[in-house]
């Protein structure tokens, strides 16, 4: 008998008795109360020691600039909205051909994101145009993150809502929130290992 | 302390030696009170942290009495996702069919990500044994690995070290493996993490293969997800060429709408924050981003047996947040290694009789490592009643010891039985402990007992008796005996 059918056979024996489980009584994909959802989904973000800048939508590129401070290469998706990038910014579009390695050598990238979550302070990238593979935001050191307030949500199961549609079209997610951190020593939260050890966010509003 | 927890004592022995190591019980106590205090005060901002604890509960339960349903949805969605799925009924039989997908690879090393199950079936052994290199790239994880040393707990495997005792591994270890600590390291957890990184760093950018478990598995899309800090799970799910993910089936849950719920309970309970750093999640194969060769082993391993228990089932539950460990007074103090396996303390004591049965010393012995005080239940954020379980499997290490030569402590409970049984006995066996207590005046304990007796006192503070009882005490002082 195969492996798969002795467990699955297992798995019978072992229930043939067991009662059944009716379905959650959960409501799924509710929405939280939260008065400001951009103000606290800034508090929160920033309490994970990443920084954030809240700016109209016309000032994405100046804000841009300043977030990548002395970063001398920078790699951008493709797909991310040109305004969003300063003139005269010398950037690699990235074009799938970079190995781990060329991206090890690049500072920072510049993205955009999916969907922002206030009360925990995270920000999912489904990857899609604008946001890049998922290399691309992991190996350079400084990630500057550009998120619109019209893809905040309050909490997390409107957030697994609105990604359902992301997952359906087989796209991977990555669920960020702050800097790579650790606390496995001594339980002592530092911030800073393996993923971007600088994560600076800008907020951008419907205005400009 | 060796690679192995096979043939570990039975747990009063192994505990009495970790208490008697004060460093260990000191790094200990600071660890587990700091991650307590977090986590209470994250979960204390959660409104309906109780409704969540019961959706946590009911949907791993409606997973569990349709498990086979369900795994063969996951089975189905993930090969039209493009991975190839494998099974595994033992340890022995998943340790074969990673061995061999990464044979074909050529490769002779790879990276991993922290996964209980891959600890759990010893899959390091097995790689070292087929002359591959298995990096564990999870900072306590690497402490553990380079310190030749075995995981003391779910969430933070080295949180038996200390700062001091880490820089000293990094200094020594690296070096023999990779980029070596750079020198005048000392002993800042800033500055130890740098150095992780550092080590690792070459090891992610060239490593062909990696090496996964998953937290989640979701049946209707085919999704596996990964709950991580560091950045090392990104990197070992996304760089390589190769990914084999090693994915208990209690595993799964029905729909991404269930991982709403999942993802409120578990990072709360676990390091106590609102959310983890990173957290992963894809679906087979993604072109143009990330592995393209991608396995996925599902694993029994003993799951069916707790499966088959109609109440230890519920134990298959666990999400591995190890919130039941920082809680508990008795793993508190003698720490993840007395237990005797990758899964210690209280969810521990009860997974790991369910799932190997109460065959050898160890897993004889832990349904009694603990003082049933009900702080795991309290903290499981899917409301395992473990105390419950422990007293069920009590009775059940009990009931197989049943019949031929009735040992020391059954004669002494059946004497108890009978001197209990008539006030006059019991009126007389008083009169000797008050004898007793007046001979052992000014000691604050029996200590240990000669012979047979030693059994009780070995693994029990025996109080001296007194030398008045409360009956005589009573005569005493109203002069009547109520019994007249």
């Amino acid at each position: 008998m195969s492996a798969r059918d002795e467990i699955l056979g297992r798995v019978r024996t072992a229930l043939q008795d067991a009662p059944d489980s009716p379905p959650p009584a959960w409501t799924y994909g509710a929405g939280a109360a939260v008065a400001d959802v951009p103000a606290l989904f800034a508090e929160r973000v920033e309490d994970y020691r990443a920084t954030v800048q809240r700016v109209g939508a016309g000032q994405v590129a100046d804000a841009v600039t300043e977030a990548l401070g002395s970063a001398g290469t920078v790699v951008v998706p493709d797909g991310l909205p040109s305004e969003w990038l300063p003139d005269g910014l010398e950037t690699v579009v990235d074009d799938g051909s970079l190995g781990a390695g060329d991206l090890d050598r690049i500072d920072a990238v510049v993205t955009g994101s999916a969907v922002g979550i206030a009360v925990t302070g995270t920000i999912v990238l489904d990857h899609g145009p604008g946001q890049g593979r998922r290399a691309l935001s992991l190996v350079p050191d400084l990630h500057v993150c550009v998120v619109r307030e019209a893809d905040l949500v309050a909490d997390v199961p409107e957030a697994v809502a609105r990604l359902q549609s992301s997952i359906d079209a087989g796209r991977p997610l990555t669920w960020i929130s702050g800097p790579s951190a650790t606390s496995d020593i001594e339980l002592q939260r530092v911030e800073g290992v393996h993923g971007p050890r600088t994560l600076r966010v800008l907020l951008v509003s419907e205005g400009p | 302390m060796s690679g192995t927890f096979v043939g570990m004592p039975a747990f009063p022995d192994a505990a009495r030696e970790a208490l008697a190591d004060s460093q260990q019980r000191r790094n200990l106590h600071h660890a587990t009170h700091t991650i307590r205090d977090k986590r209470a005060r994250v979960v204390g901002e959660v409104g309906n942290w109780e409704e969540l604890r019961v959706a946590g509960a009911e949907i791993k339960d409606r997973v569990l009495t349709h498990l086979d349903t369900y795994l063969e949805q996951l089975e189905e969605s993930l090969t039209r996702a493009g991975a190839t799925v494998h099974w595994a009924r033992d340890a022995e039989e998943a340790n074969r069919i990673v061995v061999e997908l990464v044979r074909a690879t050529g490769a002779d090393e790879v990276v991993k990500v922290k996964s209980m199950a891959t600890q759990e079936i010893e899959l390091n052994d097995a790689l070292e044994a087929a002359g591959i290199d298995a990096w564990e790239t999870d900072l306590a994880e690497l402490i553990v690995q380079l310190g030749h040393d075995l995981p003391s707990h779910i969430l933070v495997p080295a949180i038996h070290r200390n700062r001091a005792e880490i820089r000293e591994i990094f200094l020594r270890e690296m070096g023999q493996v990779g980029t070596p600590a750079p020198d005048g390291l000392t002993s800042e957890p800033r500055e130890l993490a740098e150095a992780a990184r550092r080590h690792l760093r070459e090891k992610f950018l060239r490593s062909r293969v990696a090496i996964s478990g998953a937290n989640f598995a979701v049946a209707d899309s085919g999704t596996l997800v990964v709950v991580e800090s560091e950045g090392n799970g990104r990197m070992c799910l996304t760089l390589p060429e190769t990914l084999i993910s090693v994915v208990g089936i209690e595993k799964v849950v029905p729909t991404l709408a269930d991982l709403e719920v999942m993802l409120q309970l578990l990072p709360r309970s676990s390091t106590g924050e609102r959310m983890n750093p990173y957290t992963s999640m894809w679906t087979g194969v993604t072109p143009g981003d990330g592995p393209q060769d991608v396995h996925v082993v599902l694993l029994d391993n003993g799951r069916t047996e707790a499966l088959a228990d109609e109440l230890g089932r519920q134990a298959l539950r666990c999400i591995r947040c190890s919130a039941c460990l920082n809680v508990c007074p008795v793993y508190e103090r003698v720490g993840g290694h007395s237990y005797g396996s990758v899964y210690p303390g209280p969810i521990g004591a009860v997974l790991n009789p369910l799932i190997r049965g109460t065959s050898t010393p160890v897993d004889k012995s832990l349904p009694y490592a603990s003082s049933l005080c009900g702080a795991c239940f309290d903290a499981c954020p899917v409301r395992i009643q473990i105390p419950d379980l422990l007293v069920r499997l009590r009775t059940r290490v009990v009931d197989e010891k049943r019949g031929g030569i009735p040992s020391g402590e059954e004669i002494a409970m059946k004497g108890t039985a009978w001197m209990f049984a008539e006030a006059k006995r019991w009126e007389r066996a008083q009169k000797g402990s008050e004898l007793a207590g007046r001979a052992l005046r000014r000691r604050d304990g029996l200590g240990r007992l000669p012979g047979p007796l030693s059994a009780w006192t070995d693994a029990r503070d025996a109080p001296a008796p007194p030398e008045e009882t409360f009956r005589s005490w009573w005569r005493r002082e109203r002069g009547t005996d109520e019994r007249a």
